[in-house]
């Protein structure tokens, strides 16, 4: 069983790694720092850490103004209130004036269990890919995390990344160098290919193991830079396999799912499925509970692949609409 | 400059223009040929529609050609609708939703103030602007670091597009709320450019709590015609009202 570790938990000793070694980078947050992981850092850098307490525009806007004065900010709270609360401040101000402000946000998915559907963020990674001069990053990972953590704070300009609750399995060794715009591939297949992000990418590697099983090879990709998206390694991915997969724990409209969509769209219609929340919000429950009930697991991914390589044959045909998914009920 | 946009926000314009001139030509260290120089002292816009007055000031103090005013909000132009920093030197920062550049304005102060430099940090808002109400997340933050080289000053013109805003959303006590928030509070005639500059003076000398000076002023303020009516917030004079402002304002 390998090694577990929280991305969130990665983030917060990375940013006070380099607090040490940057003098211009500052950390701001919204009341949550023990729980966003930036309390390692503001214990170190008391002159260099600003708490705005219960208040995420401000959060933003405050952001916005020390980049502009030459710092280098980190802005962290919950990924609800910093995409939804926040929103247009970060459109306004940060995407819009193309300022260094970095927003990484804790508490993305259904994960986030027990505080139910008002702190499930959901949508974040598709309120923030529709922003200009904004990259979106979906670390998978501690390695991926860090590596992500720390171009973010060599990278100039707008920078979104989705952090999470749990302790993941550990997918990367500490040799794995993040590009921008670049996917990368994690095990080779034929068949189907399966493209997930965040905590998905284990659920792909799983649902790809019980697919060998039964004789059929997946690709498995993980899409951890949403935006710029790779799209070359996505049509690649179709071509050679003739059907895709997308994993993400969001909904389907708008991030992981939507972008490949567009992209398959464009250059490359291929049968796809969306692996994902479909029009609904979360609720309270154990983590394990909720990925289940939302379909979420590396057995739903699975019952998808097969389904989506029976619809290669003829491509064209009807759409395959399961009614008894979550969130379809009346539909 | 309105005339031949076709659009604009007139009112507000001409009542901040008394206040940007004092701050502009009386109380500000920058450079137009060097507008990145780090000890700058640094304004926000944070009534973005008041850009029409901005934009004049940013001409005289020789940012831009002075011909460029004319091709305001024009396709192409270099001054945007609502003030934009990738198109225009000399501004800072893209504004225009409200009650936005107050955080921005702390940020920018805390970041001055971290790197030891000279420069104050100065603002304009609306009084409409104070409905929203980021303005008083960011007034506390301000406060809660004393953050003293920041200067806000709000336009106090009474109007806004709905109203008045005794009617609309009254904002009174706004005097007291601005104390109550811990910043150091004037009021004075916003057209009297020696008294603002007077309270700017004495807002240098306060230590520890950031400055408000509340310019009490009149919307539509020269033109006899625009004075306090709300119906030249957001529109651009028609030729005869054209003719009226240029014969007014040129006494």
């Amino acid at each position: 069983m390998s090694a577990k570790e929280s991305t969130r938990v990665e983030y917060g000793k990375t940013l006070a790694q380099l607090g040490a070694e940057n003098p211009q980078i500052v950390v701001l947050d919204a009341d949550l720092s023990g729980s966003t992981q930036t309390h390692h850092f503001a214990k170190v850098f008391k002159d260099r850490f600003f708490n705005v307490g219960i208040a995420e525009q401000d959060l933003m806007g405050t952001a916005a103004g020390l980049a502009l004065g030459g710092k280098i900010p980190f802005a962290s709270t919950f990924a609800m209130f910093a995409t939804g609360r926040a929103w247009e401040q970060i459109r306004q101000t940060i995407a819009y004036g193309n300022l260094n402000v970095k927003i990484v946000a804790s508490h993305g998915g259904v994960t986030v269990g027990e505080d139910g559907g008002s702190h499930q963020a959901l949508e974040d990674l598709a309120l923030m890919r529709i922003l200009p001069n904004m990259v979106v990053l979906v670390p998978a990972d501690g390695p991926q995390t860090r590596a992500m953590t720390r171009w973010a704070a060599g990278y100039h300009g707008p920078v979104y990344m989705r952090t999470g609750r749990m302790a993941v399995p550990v997918l990367y060794d500490d040799s794995y160098a993040f590009e921008l715009g670049r996917g990368t591939i994690l095990q080779e297949g034929r068949d189907v290919a399966l493209m997930g992000i965040g905590i998905m990418v284990q659920a792909c590697l799983e649902a790809a193991a019980a697919l060998a099983r039964e004789g059929i090879e997946a690709r498995v990709v993980n899409l951890a830079c949403l935006k710029p998206l790779d799209w070359e390694l996505v049509v690649d991915s179709a071509r050679q396999t003739g059907a895709v997969v997308t994993a993400e724990e969001h909904m389907v409209a708008g991030g992981l799912g939507s972008a490949v969509s567009e992209v398959l769209g464009e250059h490359c219609p291929t049968p796809l499925t969306r692996i994902g929340l479909r029009d609904t919000f979360g609720m309270s429950g154990k983590p394990e509970d909720l990925l289940k009930h939302y379909g979420l697991t590396a057995d739903d991914i699975k019952q998808a692949a097969l389904k989506v390589i029976a619809r290669k044959a003829n491509h064209l045909a009807a759409p395959v609409i399961d009614l008894k998914a979550p969130g379809l009920a009346g539909r | 400059m309105l005339f031949r946009a076709g659009s604009g926000h007139l009112g507000g314009s001409l009542s901040a223009t008394d206040i940007l001139v004092a701050l502009f030509f009386g109380e500000m260290r920058a450079r137009a040929a060097d507008p990145c120089w780090i000890d700058r002292d640094r304004f926000i816009l944070s009534k973005g529609h008041g850009a029409p007055a901005y934009y004049a000031i940013l001409a005289r103090l020789g940012y831009f050609p002075r011909e460029e005013l004319f091709t305001l909000r024009r396709f192409g132009s270099i001054l945007q609708g609502h003030p934009d920093s990738g198109c225009t030197p000399g501004v800072e920062i893209p504004t225009g939703s409200l009650g936005q550049g107050l955080s921005i304005a702390n940020g920018l102060a805390l970041a001055t103030r971290l790197g030891g430099h000279a420069g104050r940090v100065y603002i304009l808002l609306g009084d409409g602007e104070v409905q929203e109400g980021q303005i008083w997340e960011a007034a506390m933050t301000a406060a809660h670091y004393g953050l003293d080289n920041l200067v806000a000053i709000m336009d106090r013109n009474r109007l806004q597009i709905d109203g008045h805003t005794a009617e609309v959303m009254s904002i009174e006590p706004i005097a007291d709320k601005w104390r109550a928030f811990g910043w150091h509070t004037q009021e004075v005639d916003g057209h009297d450019i020696p008294q603002i500059l007077t309270a700017l003076q004495a807002c240098r000398e306060v230590k520890g709590r950031p400055g408000m000076i509340i310019a009490h002023t009149v919307k539509g303020k020269g033109v006899s015609i625009f004075e306090g009516q709300k119906k030249y917030h957001g529109v651009a004079p028609n030729p005869e009202e054209y003719q009226r402002a240029l014969e007014e304002l040129g006494k």
